[in-house]
């Protein structure tokens, strides 16, 4: 998986390319570890992104409680198979996805 | 419809690794590989592939606590209709992933706990998922019909 990450005044949009699974996921837990302190809005692109799995959903909500705290928190360009894991695991209700 | 499944039966695939988390990008491209030769179509053959991360992480995670051991991986393709079954072996402490509780998916952020969502997420996108502890081994096995794709 590759993480690219952009920012913006206060925005930081992080667009992931692959897969973010058991074995990627503590890479973007560091990434996103020294990156969030004064982020207001922290926007994940899934537009590349082909496939989660709990341990990816584990990172995001993560992200989320801080972010409930700090700003918001969006996932942009889900797929189809991303967007069942989140309704099947109710994370569609706990997290901002357009 | 298990009947006549040595009728239907179209191809069989085995593969043994080290219960270890490090081998998940192995057992991966060799589940997707087996299912793209099958004409399993990208989205059910991710869906599968998420599942047999999820299992094959708990088999890592669990079942051999700190020691090392094997896990064993068969993937069958059944036709008329197209099906994938994957079983799951280990010799690991006898261990029904089955019997936890799931998960309350309706709690917000703040209450979440992430613990149990994985096998959450095996019962609620295959169409089977059984459990047995046979000759000392534990056996978990998936379904999932599919669609093929030429």
């Amino acid at each position: 998986m590759t993480i690219n990450k952009e920012m913006n005044g206060t925005e930081l949009r992080v667009a992931l390319n692959g897969k973010l699974d058991t074995t990627t996921a503590p890479q973007l837990e560091e990434e996103l570890k020294p990156s969030l302190s004064g982020v207001t809005e922290l926007v994940f692109d899934f537009e590349k992104l082909d496939y989660i799995s709990s341990a990816g959903l584990r990172v995001l909500l993560s992200a989320q409680k801080k972010m409930s705290n700090a700003g918001s928190m969006k996932i942009v360009n889900v797929n189809e198979i991303i967007s069942e894991i989140f309704e099947v695991t109710g994370f569609n209700e706990i997290l901002t996805v357009e | 419809m298990s009947n006549n499944n040595e009728e239907r039966l179209v191809s069989a695939y085995e593969l043994e690794t080290e219960a270890n988390t490090d081998r998940l990008a192995e057992v991966s491209s060799f589940v997707e590989a087996c299912l793209e030769e099958a004409g399993c179509g990208i989205k059910t053959r991710m869906q599968i592939s998420v599942a047999v991360e999820e299992v094959f992480v708990n088999i890592a995670s669990y079942a051999y606590a700190s020691k090392s051991g094997k896990a064993k991986i068969k993937l069958e393709i059944y036709k008329a209709p197209s099906e994938a079954v994957i079983t799951f072996c280990d010799s690991g402490k006898p261990y029904d992933p089955l019997a936890r509780e799931d998960p309350d998916v309706s709690l917000s952020a703040e209450d979440r706990d992430i613990g149990g969502l994985g096998v959450y997420i095996v019962k609620k996108t295959m169409d089977e998922v059984s459990y047995e502890y046979i000759n000392g081994q534990n056996v978990l096995k998936i379904k999932k019909a599919f669609t093929r794709t030429e």
